[in-house]
């Protein structure tokens, strides 16, 4: 009975333990980590987050979402029910909702054509993105009235001249 | 003895120079017009500034250099080298002004790799770049690759004799037409037809992709304008891989192909001389290369076991070469993977294509098939001439629009460019490893500058040092222009400090 017990928690132990591991390990990997070294990350699940960029392009089920981390963008394709939860996607006139992508990484997915992509199993949206609201740049502005002014007196002594 | 420039040298050359200014101020207004009617307003307010600068510098200079003579050939030659550079400075101030390039260099650099259709980039996270932007850099290129002489000589200069000096300085020999001013409307009017057809293949493409109607057909366009003018700038950071389209990476080889092709053997094939596909040296020695050096490339990426499949290999593989072989450096890759997973074989093979270039009076940079294959051709002739008994009588043709009999001139004139150009790929090579990049990325990007292509192994990025980006700026110009209009303006140059009145 004693023995049972001590090998029980020894399992304890070892599964405490593997966790604590596959945590360390779940940490988001940067774009350039995976690009960099592809061929050691080739088939294995990793967690990835960055904004969500440009299009949302629905392919029937699926869709491909990139998702930019700074460094580089990145191909997420994903069940098409994943992308519920984007409402933003980064361009001039908003920031794109923030992302954490769960999914097998592939260096030349031999699904899609060789691409260097995600397959995504989850994705959580850790923050949401916004519209910017564009303000008049005062100074810009000022500049563009300055340099016209001063162009249109050129053109007329360039008239002047000519007569 | 060398003789200083005449103050009547100096007029002339401002006149037409700040004409030529002018011109390209007034292309501003297309941005100035998307981001008004995009509510994109101080993208907008960049673009009034630049244009405001732009004009001021043009309407000075034609008013204090005004002259009715025409130019001679030196002067011709230094008015296109000189408006290179000057509208490399005029149109870096609105990217500048946008914020998304660190340094007025780097935006330096970005414009000249748009008006050489080079299409290497410093710019920083191009994702959330305006439209207005975004257009910007895909119509520099337009500009640079259709020329900069052209669009001057289609609406703003009026002699033909002039024009002929600057069409020739801007390194395109062939003239389709006996006028030099229809020839450029010509290859206009051939640019907007393509334009036209290309934006719409890739517009319904982007939409059947899951792209919106707006950002498709926008996309279409900056697409097309970097496609068929081989400069490679796309609207996003990943380039072509953003769209993760089998058709729509078939659209664009088709357009990279069509933009590296002789604008004399479109006119051909329009005026329905279809034989020219077959016969024309040009197109032959760019597929037959096109296939060896893929060849090449297989077994490389065979051995490093980079890709398995034939959809892979054609998608990554043949794109990445189609795209270097013409010049325009599109990629589905990342330039990391070109070091990391190609090995050097694949690479070699790619750094030939980047080298060989596309057809000669194109939008293409490089040596130029044709050229290659006059050397080929004067090879072939000097073997024949030592195989052959001393008395036979050697004569080498080859078909390029009407049949050429091969004479030394031709093959002179093809090998001292292509030496010319070796020289200045080993040039950036050597500035490159001086300042610590290996010796194969080194010549890698150096090609990609100097034939004006852009695919990147990663070396091009704003943190590399200030005298590699002046480097390249050098050898995107240079390799724009092909040497001579380069070569007058520095011989120019001594002749104001050393030469005698």
């Amino acid at each position: 009975m004693k023995k049972i017990y001590s090998i029980f928690i020894m399992c304890i132990l070892v599964t405490a333990f593997c966790s604590l591991f596959t945590f360390s390990f779940a940490q988001p990997i940067s774009s350039t980590e995976l690009i960099n070294h592809a061929k050691e990350y080739d088939g294995k699940i990793v967690v990835y987050e960055g904004e969500v960029i440009g299009d949302i392009m629905v392919r029937q089920d699926n869709a491909w979402v990139n998702v930019n981390d700074t460094d580089n963008a990145i191909g997420i394709w994903m069940n098409a029910a994943l992308i519920k939860d984007i409402v933003y996607t980064g361009s001039y006139k908003s920031t794109g909702d923030i992302v954490e992508i769960i999914g097998v990484f592939h260096r030349a997915c031999p699904e899609h054509g060789g691409d260097l992509d995600i397959h995504a199993q989850s994705l959580r949206k850790i923050s949401s993105g916004k519209l910017f609201k564009e303000k008049l740049n005062l100074g810009k502005r000022n500049y563009a009235l300055v340099l016209f002014a001063m162009l249109g007196l050129i053109w007329i002594l360039t008239l002047l001249k000519r007569k | 003895m060398i003789l200083k420039p005449q103050l009547e040298d100096i007029k002339n050359i401002g006149y037409y120079l700040g004409k030529i200014i002018i011109g390209l101020a007034l292309t501003m207004l297309f941005p100035v017009i998307l981001g008004i009617s995009l509510g994109e307003i101080n993208p907008a307010l960049d673009f009034l500034i630049s244009l405001a600068i732009s004009l001021m510098f043009g309407l000075i200079l034609t008013k204090l250099c005004f002259t009715e003579k025409d130019l001679t050939w030196m002067q011709g030659m230094i008015v296109v080298s000189l408006s290179w550079l000057v509208a490399m400075l005029l149109a870096a101030i609105p990217l500048y002004l946008s914020g998304h390039w660190k340094l007025y260099l780097d935006a330096c650099f970005d414009a000249m790799s748009g008006f050489t259709t080079t299409g290497l980039t410093l710019a920083q996270d191009i994702d959330h770049l305006s439209y207005t932007h975004n257009l910007w850099r895909h119509l520099l290129a337009f500009i640079g690759g259709q020329g900069m002489i052209i669009i001057a000589l289609s609406f703003f200069v009026k002699g033909t004799s002039g024009a002929l000096k600057m069409y020739v300085g801007e390194a395109r020999e062939e003239k389709l037409l006996p006028n030099v001013i229809h020839t450029a409307r010509f290859i206009w009017l051939i640019s907007i037809v393509y334009l036209i057809l290309g934006t719409l293949a890739l517009g319904i493409a982007g939409i059947l992709n899951g792209m919106k109607p707006l950002n498709a057909f926008f996309h279409g366009i900056c697409i097309f304008m970097a496609g068929f003018d081989t400069a490679g700038f796309a609207p996003q950071s990943q380039n072509i891989l953003y769209y993760h389209s089998l058709v729509y990476e078939i659209i664009i080889m088709v357009i990279m192909i069509l933009g590296a092709l002789n604008f004399n053997f479109h006119y051909n094939v329009w005026s329905g001389n279809r034989k020219e596909v077959i016969k024309n040296i040009e197109t032959r020695i760019l597929f037959i290369s096109i296939i060896v050096l893929f060849f090449v490339m297989l077994i490389g990426l065979s051995r490093e076991g980079a890709y398995s499949g034939v959809l892979p290999l054609f998608r990554k593989g043949f794109f990445q070469l189609v795209s270097g072989h013409t010049t325009t450096g599109y990629m589905t890759i990342y330039a990391q993977q070109f070091i990391r997973e190609w090995g050097a074989l694949a690479l070699v093979a790619i750094i030939a294509a980047m080298a060989f270039g596309g057809g000669s009076c194109s939008t293409a940079g490089g040596i130029k098939t044709l050229r290659m294959g006059v050397i080929f051709y004067a090879l072939k002739e000097d073997l024949k001439k030592i195989i052959l008994p001393e008395r036979a009588v050697v004569v080498q043709r080859f078909h390029h629009i009407k049949n050429v009999f091969l004479d030394d001139r031709q093959a002179r004139s093809a090998s001292l460019i292509t030496l010319a150009y070796l020289g200045l790929y080993a040039f950036g090579t050597i500035i490159g490893v001086f300042y610590g990049y290996p010796f194969l990325e080194s010549l890698f990007e150096s090609t990609s500058a100097a034939a004006n292509v852009g695919l990147s192994c990663g070396i091009t990025q704003t943190g590399m040092p200030a005298g590699l980006k002046l480097t390249y700026i050098l050898q995107m110009w240079a390799g724009r222009l092909e040497f001579m209009s380069v070569f007058t303006l520095l011989g120019f140059l001594v002749a104001i400090r050393r030469g005698k009145r």
